[in-house]
């Protein structure tokens, strides 16, 4: 393009990475600074480079860690489950056998490969970042490109060190405003995904902005960046600032020293011009927002915890009315019933959206002096072993064991039930997950997604509620 | 990969929308650790209700998907696309895909076709009023045809050549080894390693 104008946070990442422009229809080469590595989309790839006789190319630029399937219990055992087992052995072999890093079950550093990067210091602004997991956008809350890639992918990553990609389109979600007590990251990310609905995001990276979003925290960014993909996006961005930089000083792989200072010269770059172009905007009113529950199969099927299960009959085009329909009948709602009246079974306080010390935080702050109700099952699962150290240094597990929650080891768990964490048939939970989709948690579970703060004190009243309400 | 050009098979119409990757493939079977053997997982769990559409002669022979919008949201996992190919299908058509799924059935030789809404609808009609009604997609002329019914789909360009040339994404890519080779000399000095010094490049 001749005409100069600004360019937006994301191209600036871009064209930084840029090995080789395409030519026509050919995409560009886009160089990758992280490669993150989980058991259940890379033993396939592993396996295309032994066909091919192929390296990793930088072992130095990959990491992994074994989290979709681990157990919560009994860490020190066996799997029991022998085709999980396989995948998790097959990791490490593989990981040996190219010389990749490996954190795996009951080492301190192991967790949900979105938990460990950050907090390793290893995800940083202006990097480029992929793993074979579409919650990668999570890392994008550093100023980062991050998303999630296919096994293909993967593969080509661990031979080339890059991806064959065509720039993505940027969309401006603005959150101006301020954001009442009470309500968190998880509800501003739901509110946009109800908005822009679960295509809204396709082929787009969003990049969130505004005042709401500048007074969160790190944790807080990334739960936002972290459901990016449930609004169909590729992956979401904020601009680093002295937040992004207090967070990373001091850990593990943060730069130190003159590099440090060279680092954060280079990151205060990293934002979008005052001149540059968004090819879609969209704007959220932060004061307006309150605590935000899904009452459908898919994420963006939510509405605010004050209102009721929505009539088909009411919502604007036929394919909304037939897939509301067909959601409702899934999880056995009636419309006009309160979601306040909706009783769980089951409580999930975990996963690579709200599994940080944080969202732990939040929650032991509903429960401490409070029982979990006799109808209810809680369980809460850190992002990490350390986030597990960190909680139990606090005395936070203290507080869930207390309260007659579980406290378990590190993992994905139940957000996705690939171990043994799942709902029965017909079971309902309220879950600080990701995806509400039908069978998501178990065949036949019923998910409603809520922030942590919901979560507890849904566990308290046995229905859908606000700490306000107890 | 196999090159294709042309395929002409049963039609398939599945009248759903937002078919997310974990109801094409629920995450319990994921486990395997080889690209084969997935269709025992391919929309599990609508196979046990004898209705369903992959239940009912001829339609469980069918190779060409007719899908609603938003086909293949949520999880990156490949395996939706092993699932759907270890099954027979070799082509999914949708008014709108979701952008990892469509990257990911560009690598494996999965023909996404992107059609209008309306298009899709009158194609559903055809398959259900007929069922095994052969559906043609011919990436050459980029149009679906059944009988006597043809419409144009979208899909870009370059996966559109690496599929009728059948190339394999790694092997193109590796004939840029010397650009990727000099983007490394020039990366700042403060970007991390995962790996100690002493096993860095």
């Amino acid at each position: 393009m001749a005409e100069k104008r600004g360019r937006t946070l994301a191209e600036k990442v871009w064209d930084e990475h840029t090995v080789r422009r395409g030519e026509g229809a050919e995409p560009d080469v886009l160089f990758i600074d992280l490669h993150l590595v989980h058991e259940v989309t890379s033993p396939q790839a592993f396996d295309g480079l032994r066909l091919a006789g192929r390296q990793v190319r930088r072992p130095d630029l990959t990491i992994a860690t074994e989290d979709h399937n681990v157990p919560t219990v009994d860490i020190e055992l066996p799997i029991a489950d022998p085709v999980s087992k396989t995948q998790v052995d097959t990791l490490r072999k593989n990981c040996e056998e190219f010389g990749v890093r490996l954190h795996p079950m009951g080492d301190a550093e192991q967790g949900i490969v979105h938990v460990i990067g950050p907090q390793l210091g290893l995800t940083q602004p202006g990097m480029t970042v992929v793993c074979g997991d579409s919650h990668t956008s999570t890392h994008g809350a550093f100023g980062a490109m991050a998303f999630g890639i296919g096994t293909s992918e993967v593969e080509h990553v661990l031979a080339t060190q890059t991806l064959p990609l065509r720039p993505f389109k940027t969309m401006a979600i603005n959150v101006e405003g301020t954001l009442r007590p009470g309500v968190t990251a998880k509800d501003v990310i739901l509110a946009v995904i109800a908005k822009i609905g679960t295509g809204g995001g396709q082929g787009y990276v969003l990049e969130y902005r505004g005042s709401a979003i500048e007074s969160l925290s790190m944790e807080a960014r990334m739960t936002i960046c972290n459901m990016s993909i449930e609004a169909g996006a590729r992956a979401g961005m904020i601009a680093p600032d002295e937040t992004t930089f207090e967070y990373l000083e001091g850990r593990p792989h943060a730069p130190q020293g003159k590099q440090w200072d060279e680092a954060v010269a280079a990151w205060r770059e990293l934002r979008t011009d005052a001149d540059a172009q968004f090819d879609a905007e969209v704007t959220i009113d932060a004061d307006a927002l309150t605590p935000f529950v899904t009452w459908g199969t898919n994420p963006g099927q939510g509405l605010p915890l004050g209102e009721s299960v929505p009539d088909p009959e009411q919502l604007g085009d036929e394919s909304a009315k037939f897939a509301a329909e067909k959601a409702l009948s899934y999880m056995d709602l009636e419309p006009g019933t309160p979601l306040r009246e909706i009783a769980v079974d089951t409580v999930f306080l975990g996963s690579c959206t709200n599994g940080r010390i944080e969202d732990l935080r939040a929650a032991a702050d509903v429960l401490r002096g409070r029982k979990v109700a006799d109808s209810v099952r809680m369980l809460v699962v850190p992002g990490s072993m350390r986030v597990r150290k960190t909680a139990e240094q606090e005395g936070l597990d203290k507080v869930f064991v207390d309260a007659g929650a579980e406290w378990r080891q590190a993992g994905c768990s139940m957000c996705l039930g690939m171990n043994p964490d799942q709902l029965e048939p017909g079971e309902r939970s309220a879950s600080t997950s990701n995806r509400n989709f039908e069978g998501r948690q178990g065949k036949g579970g019923r998910t409603h997604l809520v922030s942590p703060l919901v979560a507890a004190a849904t566990a308290v009243r046995g229905t859908l509620a606000s700490p306000e309400d107890l | 990969m196999e090159p294709i050009t042309e395929h002409t098979g049963i039609g398939v119409p599945l009248r759903r929308s937002n078919v997310d990757t974990d109801q094409i493939i629920p995450a319990v079977y994921l486990k395997r650790v080889s690209r084969t053997g997935f269709e025992d997982g391919l929309f599990a769990a609508w196979r046990g209700d004898e209705q369903f559409v992959l239940n009912v002669e001829p339609f469980d022979r069918g190779t060409v998907l007719v899908a609603g919008p938003d086909f293949g949201t949520g999880s990156s996992r490949e395996h939706a696309v092993w699932a759907l190919m270890n099954y027979g299908f070799r082509v999914v058509i949708s008014s709108r895909f979701a952008d990892i799924f469509r990257g990911n059935a560009g690598k494996q030789g999965l023909v996404a076709a992107q059609c209008s809404p309306d298009d899709v609808e009158l194609l559903w009609k055809i398959l259900e009023n007929d069922p095994g009604t052969e559906v043609t997609v011919d990436l050459a002329e980029k149009t679906v045809r059944a009988k006597d019914f043809s419409a144009p789909f979208e899909i870009d360009d370059y996966t559109r050549w690496r599929l009728m040339e059948g190339l394999d994404d790694i092997a193109l890519t590796l004939r840029h080894a010397d650009d990727i080779a000099e983007f490394e000399r020039g990366r700042p000095a403060h970007k991390p390693v995962t790996l100690p010094a002493a096993q860095s490049q």
